[in-house]
């Protein structure tokens, strides 16, 4: 499995991406009252192959941050560089060439398939629109994907209502493949199915990284399905990375208090291990981004805070090889 | 005598593509204080039993086909509408998955919590606010006094489930059926929700009933846990037996596809298959067609929830003639 991004070779490198949404207040002459800064100065890079997974809660930018990356939201600031190509600074074209190397698949298969489109047509659309192939080689390059994503190309004719959740998003996979892209961004891609069936989708996103050395950035909120999936694993709290390490490190030996505090809050499957465990309770929601707290943003619910804490943002830095947002870190 | 009793109840929709049979035979039993667990994926039939229970099935397109369900004495499903009335939500409380919707939007928090004392007891307004206020506080609502007359938009999710949990327990229910009360919530906030319905479990001794598909969730909160595929219990035991010495194909099947508690790097275990499409008539064992234990028995005859051991009963043929 590769871990060392330097070795591999760097796909995507994001640098200090910060994406700030005004808020206005009045009907007729709108008036600025504040800027959510749903993402506030974020760092990550993806190697070639690698699977980086992306945790948080709901609310602290997770999902803003990957459409930035796709530039579905515009960026206030900081870099996007896809295979040294910096998106930030291209012209439409460019940009569109660099989202050929680059899509997406969504969390509701629900909501993002068109209802309206059989699932040839909606297969078959990306490949006109980018003109991969001749038109003549279309079909046969639609049912490749549909075996690719493990379905039958008999379906193909068929609309979305008539399959499941688990083979609708099979379809929005085979979408974004059909490109044949570098880096896949999955936002939630299994928050909506059941246990079975997130399974199949977990072990198929796995399978297509590892055969065809593509990139995901997979962002979910279960912290057992990104252990998982993960070769490395970011931590985001309030627009900001707080932890970011290799899967296991980070998951199994967690050391920024709120990646410890999301840690314990995971309901284990046995019984035994449930009942003698100490569950760290964080108190209260996360703050709002309105209005963010000074310093340390998890300063508010945090067990460990000091006077210090309050005082600055702390910055990323390394320890116990991986790298943490906290100044108190080493000393609990 | 149990607090629950629950008898071959049967639910099932008419509607134009068929007859679904949502819940297809359920039988299980409820003492006083105890949490049970009811596990399943979606369609499965588990929030349909308990929805059959509060009488909250629409009829039509849904009809409850057979079945009883006694609650200290009273069968909610064919007594008068005005016992049932005294007894839902006065006796029986629940809480839904969706703290967004289960709220009624135009309403300040502090008409919708007192609602049912003002229905099911004699009470002054003004003595519902106070016993409403109390509830707030006991929930965990900061400055409920100041709270308890906002709208729900100006709560967070977390604590309108709060709201919710304070608004179920008001009227100081024997037993609370739970929805699947977490799924809409961040972890961190399910933890505070669990810590709060366990610490209102024990103050009020109430019997709870916890829908959820989260294997995880169930572990540290239930006594005994069951486990529903299509519209049937499958397997019944305390929570322990059916994490450790679990003997339904179908449950081992579900612990083994569990992201952590499988190795890292490999395959997950997967189910094949899908679940079954149950407008359409089936003979046999529903799980049958996914089973990897399947034989030629198990799409022949209907299998029984039966006891293998006192408390732990599961319907698997195999496993009942000792086959598998």
């Amino acid at each position: 499995m590769n871990t060392d991004p330097a070795k591999t070779g760097t796909v995507l490198e994001i640098r200090d991406v910060r994406t700030h949404f005004p808020v206005t207040a009045g009907f007729l002459r709108k008036r600025l009252v504040g800027t959510v800064k749903a993402v506030d100065g974020v760092t990550l890079s993806v190697g070639r192959g690698e699977v980086l997974g992306l945790v948080g809660e709901s609310g602290c930018g997770k999902s803003t941050l990957a459409r930035t990356i796709m530039n579905l939201v515009p960026a206030t600031g900081g870099t996007v560089v896809l295979n040294g190509r910096n998106l930030s600074q291209s012209n439409a074209r460019e940009l569109r060439a660099g989202r050929r190397e680059m899509q997406m698949v969504f969390q509701d298969p629900y909501a993002s398939l068109n209802p309206r489109l059989t699932v040839f047509e909606a297969l078959s659309e990306p490949l006109l629109v980018h003109k991969v192939c001749p038109a003549s080689e279309v079909p046969a390059r639609v049912s490749g994907l549909m075996r690719t994503v493990g379905l039958a190309p008999r379906f193909l004719k068929k609309y979305p209502h008539e399959f499941s959740g688990g083979q609708r998003q099979r379809i929005a996979i085979a979408r974004a493949l059909a490109l044949e892209p570098r880096v896949i961004i999955a936002d939630e891609p299994v928050s909506a199915l059941d246990v079975s069936i997130q399974a199949q989708i977990l072990n198929l996103l796995s399978q297509l990284c590892g055969q065809m050395n593509l990139s995901l950035m997979f962002i979910a909120h279960d912290l057992s399905v990104v252990r998982h999936i993960s070769d490395r694993v970011a931590v985001m709290y309030l627009g900001r990375i707080v932890e970011l390490g290799g899967a296991e490190d980070v998951i199994d030996r967690p050391q920024h208090p709120y990646t410890r505090a999301l840690v314990s809050a995971i309901p284990t499957p046995d019984p035994d291990v449930e009942r003698r465990r100490q569950r760290i309770v964080l108190a209260g929601d996360p703050p709002s981004p309105l209005n963010p707290p000074r310093g340390c943003a998890f300063h508010t619910r945090c067990a460990h805070v000091r006077e210090q804490c309050r005082a600055a943002i702390p910055p990323l830095a390394v320890h116990a090889g991986r790298e943490v947002a906290c100044i108190r870190i080493g000393e609990f | 005598m149990p607090l629950l009793d629950v008898t071959d109840l049967r639910t099932y929709f008419h509607t134009r593509d068929g007859v679904t049979r949502a819940v297809d035979g359920v039988d299980f039993r409820l003492e006083r204080g105890e949490t049970l667990g009811i596990v399943g994926e979606s369609g499965s039939g588990k929030s349909v039993t308990c929805y059959s229970i509060m009488g909250l099935i629409p009829q039509p397109p849904g009809r409850i086909e057979s079945g009883t369900a006694v609650f200290d004495g009273v069968d909610l499903l064919h007594c008068k509408p005005a016992q049932a009335r005294a007894i839902r939500g006065k006796r029986v409380a629940m809480i839904f998955q969706d703290p967004m919707t289960s709220l009624n939007p135009y309403m300040r928090i502090s008409d919708q919590l007192i609602e049912p004392l003002l229905i099911h007891e004699r009470i002054s307004r003004r003595d519902a606010l106070r016993r409403g206020l109390e509830a707030l506080e006991a929930v965990g609502i900061n400055d409920a006094a100041k709270r308890i007359h906002h709208h729900p938009h100006e709560f967070s999710g977390g604590m309108r489930q709060r709201v919710m949990i304070a608004m179920a327990l008001i009227t100081r229910p024997e037993l609370l059926i739970a929805d699947e009360p977490t799924t809409a919530l961040d972890v961190t906030v399910q933890a505070q929700i669990l810590e709060l319905i366990k610490a209102m479990q024990k103050e009020l001794g109430m019997a709870v009933i916890f829908i959820t598909h989260d294997l995880g969730v169930v572990s540290g909160l239930c006594d005994r846990v069951q486990v529903m595929y299509a519209g049937r219990i499958v397997e019944s035991a305390d929570t322990r037996t059916l994490f450790q010495a679990p003997r339904h194909p179908y449950t081992r099947a579900l612990q083994r596809s569990i992201p952590s508690m499988q190795p890292k790097g490999k395959d997950l275990y997967t189910i094949p298959g899908l679940p079954p499409d149950l407008s359409r008539p089936s003979i046999g064992c529903a799980f049958a067609p996914r089973c990897e234990s399947a034989a030629d028995t198990c799409l022949a005859s209907d299998p029984k929830l039966a006891e293998i051991v006192p408390g732990h009963a599961q319907a698997c043929l195999r496993v009942q003639a000792g086959t598998l």
